[in-house]
């Protein structure tokens, strides 16, 4: 077993309730939750890898595949929705040439939605990578991709 | 107890320090939102100023006060002056405001919009008449925006923890009465009042018991609770406290989601900072009571925010709701006794305890007493955070302190993708419980979303469904299929492909729904279509029968146009537009051709803000089907 997984079990008890901050660790160390890594927590926990799927399918945050080298999401809560959110996600759709929830052939960018961020006052906003931008345009945030490698 | 006494003392001095203060203190509005308007950049760019100047000022980093679209927010304090607040600071403001205020002692009137004190200090007013703030009763808030969050020293000078220290030297059952007794309901939504689960809870046998703080806040366009945690954190560890006393619990969990990590962040420091100060543990101040707290991370799920999911989750299956009884307050987490409580609630706890039942129950009206917190966003001028007494008008909290609608007034969608869409005839109803449920909509959790002529409330109201279907868990058929299915005969309304018997089937299905579902999100989830469906029957059947969005909002029945009078031919839309829909020479006015025309906006957008080309784009809704 590698000496991250091993490190990340020693902070966590043995207990089926732990499988969900788990996987939450796992997927901040390795930036998606690999059949290798359900693997080994099956192993840890006693669950079977069934359970794990069943479990980690469920919740929006977890993702099976690499992520890409930067994360866009599209905030889709109310306040940016009346303000033009969903025009952004279809401009980054077609600009980007993926759909929401995929990865740019090149792995530069993961799309998403979330549900929301919670500044409203602001909408609509964009979050790529930790950087959250504000009132934003179909304009402005092309220009922004520019910044992003 | 004798431990805290001193260090309490102790943090008066340190807070009364700041409030007469020898050197300038610069506060800096850094909660999230404040973030997400450049708040960070700026305090480099004060740390920056300051260091280059040589001057001896401190910077700390507070909450948010709630105008966010005054955001970013600095706050000036001078030795001998009043605190003095200043409003959409950007880098170049900045400049000026430092080098008027901080160098020359000259407050920088030109962008403040208040001061701290309740005088008029140099032409300034007191923050606190700002319209946005004077008609507010800020409880809950009440430490929010003005002390250093992660300064436990700050909250204990302002009385913090008194409330608790209160509740140790009463029986729980005397506190379970008094939170009675203050007519406190839960700010979660439903509404239930606090004092009857918790002496389900109380009385339940087990030897192990569990508070759990609902900090899920899933509702979209809400962000009180964030808002709250991460301003005055400590104010709901010490109604965790209160309510971990009164129902017999000694462990604690937050449960809060992963997409607020700053929220989550300042909690981690708040609990650690409690046990350092001796309130959290064993035998906490020398009572019998103990008590500890932990955290759980959310993993994006809205539908755990209802108990009985948010209970799986914690135990680690999928978020799924079970029916009940039997209630967590008997068969909760792990099959023991536990109380889930809001934010809000727990929030307004150490308020009750410290000032008094009576005291409380001077605010809102029998029945709904106290205040609620309120987010206040969409097509409204002044959007943020607020606190009003319950029964205080939809009109007071949109027009006074909102500053109304930047076009026409057009809706009201309270309680969030549960809750209804409010006309404009119920603008005079007052904000409780029961007269949003009366109307047809919930209170819910506070998210107040204002539309006007632009909004569309058939898009909205699919949007909101749109949102519950794909957070359905699935167990039960009624909200599994049903929502699916309205939502797409929604689809195909706003697609101009509806047809009138369209409306009774989505009532149909909403009434059905709302009676067959398991949880309170399917139960709720037709509420948005329903209200709309009440009140703005006509712009379904414009839909229907025209073909038409008089918002301008449904993409297939809308169109651009280039305004031949207006365009100068400049050539930028041409530039932007993503599939060459527009064609034309250099100053000839253009050509848009409508079949390659995807309604991506570029054009839109380019033309209003390009001075030269003016607004020779428009969009309007299609011509009236014949
Ligand atoms: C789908 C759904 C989502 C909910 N989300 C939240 C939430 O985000 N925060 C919250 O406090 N309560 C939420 N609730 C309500 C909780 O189930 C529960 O009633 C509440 O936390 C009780 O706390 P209170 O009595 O202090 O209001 C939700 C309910 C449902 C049905």
């Amino acid at each position: 077993m590698s000496e991250k997984m091993r490190s990340i079990f020693e902070k966590y008890e043995r207990s089926p309730d732990q499988l969900i901050p788990i996987l939450q660790e796992v997927q901040r160390e390795y930036g998606y939750v690999s059949p290798e890594s359900v693997k080994m927590i099956s192993r840890y926990l006693r669950v079977t890898e069934n359970q794990i799927y069943g479990v980690s399918s469920f919740y929006a945050q977890f993702r099976f595949t690499p992520p890409g080298r930067h994360s866009i999401k599209v905030c889709l809560g109310t306040a940016c929705h009346v303000r033009g959110g969903a025009t952004l996600l279809e401009m980054l759709e077609r600009e980007l040439d993926i759909k929401c929830g995929q990865t740019t052939a090149d792995r530069r960018f993961d799309l998403d939605r979330v549900a929301c961020l919670g500044c409203c006052a602001l909408s609509p906003v964009v979050q790529i990578d930790k950087e959250i931008s504000s009132r934003m345009t179909v304009t402005k945030l092309s220009e922004l991709l520019k910044k992003y490698e | 107890m004798n431990k805290l006494k001193k260090k309490i003392t102790l943090a008066k001095g340190k807070w009364e320090e700041l409030q007469d203060n020898k050197d300038p203190v610069i506060y800096v509005g850094a909660a999230s939102c404040g973030r997400a308007a450049g708040a960070l950049e700026l305090v480099d760019e004060i740390e920056r100023y300051i260091s280059e100047n040589k001057v001896n000022a401190r910077v700390i980093q507070v909450g948010c006060i709630g105008p966010c679209y005054l955001e970013p927010l600095v706050d000036i304090k001078m030795p001998g002056q009043p605190r003095i607040s200043y409003s959409n600071v950007n880098t170049k403001v900045l400049g000026h405001i430092l080098k008027s205020h901080l160098l020359e002692g000259q407050p920088f009137a030109r962008a403040s919009i208040g001061n701290f004190s309740r005088e008029t200090f140099m032409d300034i007013p007191p923050l606190f008449e700002h319209p946005m703030l004077k008609p507010q009763v800020r409880i809950v808030l009440r430490n929010c925006g003005i002390i250093d969050p992660e300064e436990i020293d700050h909250y204990l000078a302002t009385d913090g923890y008194q409330g608790f220290m209160n509740a140790l030297k009463m029986t729980p059952e005397d506190v379970i009465g008094a939170v009675r007794q203050a007519g406190l309901r839960g700010r979660g939504g439903a509404g239930f009042p606090t004092f009857k689960k918790w002496t389900v809870c109380r009385n339940s046998p087990g030897e192990q018991k569990y508070l759990i703080c609902n900090a899920d806040e899933g509702d979209p366009g809400a962000f009180m609770n964030r808002s709250l945690i991460e301003s005055d954190p400590h104010a709901v560890l010490e109604g965790m406290l209160i309510a971990g006393y009164a129902i017999g619990a000694s462990k604690g969990i937050v449960y809060i989601r992963a997409e607020y990590p700053l929220a989550i962040e300042r909690l981690k420091k708040a609990i650690a900072q409690m046990k350092e100060y001796g309130l959290l543990g064993n035998n906490i101040l020398g009572s019998r009571f103990s008590f500890d707290i932990k955290i759980k991370e959310g993993a994006g799920a809205f539908v755990c925010g209802e108990e009985t999911a948010l209970i799986a989750s914690i135990e680690g299956k999928r978020g799924m709701p079970r029916s009940r009884p039997p209630f967590p307050a008997i068969s909760g987490l792990f099959g023991c006794p536990t109380i889930i409580n809001n934010v809000e609630t727990l929030g307004t706890l150490p308020n009750i305890l410290r000032n008094g039942a009576e005291w409380y129950t001077r605010f809102g009206k029998e029945g709904n007493r106290g205040t609620k917190t309120f987010s206040l966003v969409g097509k409204i001028r002044r959007s943020g955070l607020i606190e009003v007494q319950l029964g205080t008008t939809l009109r007071e909290i949109i027009f006074d302190i909102g500053g109304g609608v930047q076009k026409n007034f057009k809706a009201i969608q309270t309680g969030g993708p549960s809750g209804g869409c409010l006309s404009e005839e119920f603008l005079d109803l007052p904000v409780d419980y029961e007269s949003l449920a009366s109307a047809g909509s919930i209170m819910g959790s506070g998210g107040l979303i204002v539309m006007d002529e632009d909004t569309c409330v058939v898009d909205v109201a699919k949007y909101f469904l749109d949102f519950t279907q794909k957070e359905s868990c699935g167990k039960c058929i009624p909200c599994r299929v049903g929502t699916k299915h309205m939502v797409e005969i929604l689809e195909r309304i706003t697609h101009g492909e509806g047809n009138p018997e369209d409306l009774m089937t989505l009532r149909n299905l909403g009434d059905t729904i709302k009676k067959g579902a398991l949880c309170g999100l399917g139960q709720t989830a037709p509420n948005p279509v329903l209200t709309t469906l009440r009140y703005f029957r006509n712009e379904y059947l414009e839909h229907i029968k025209d073909g038409r969005c008089r918002a301008v909002v449904c993409k297939d029945l809308i169109e651009y146009r280039v305004i031949k009078e207006k365009c100068t031919g400049c050539q930028s839309c041409v530039r932007v537009c993503p599939t060459g829909a527009i064609s034309g020479p250099r100053s000839e006015p253009h050509n848009l051709d409508p079949t390659k025309c995807i309604k991506c906006r570029s054009c839109y957008e380019i033309c209003r803000f390009d001075a030269i080309a003016g607004d020779a784009i428009v969009i309007r809704t299609a011509e009236k089907r014949s």
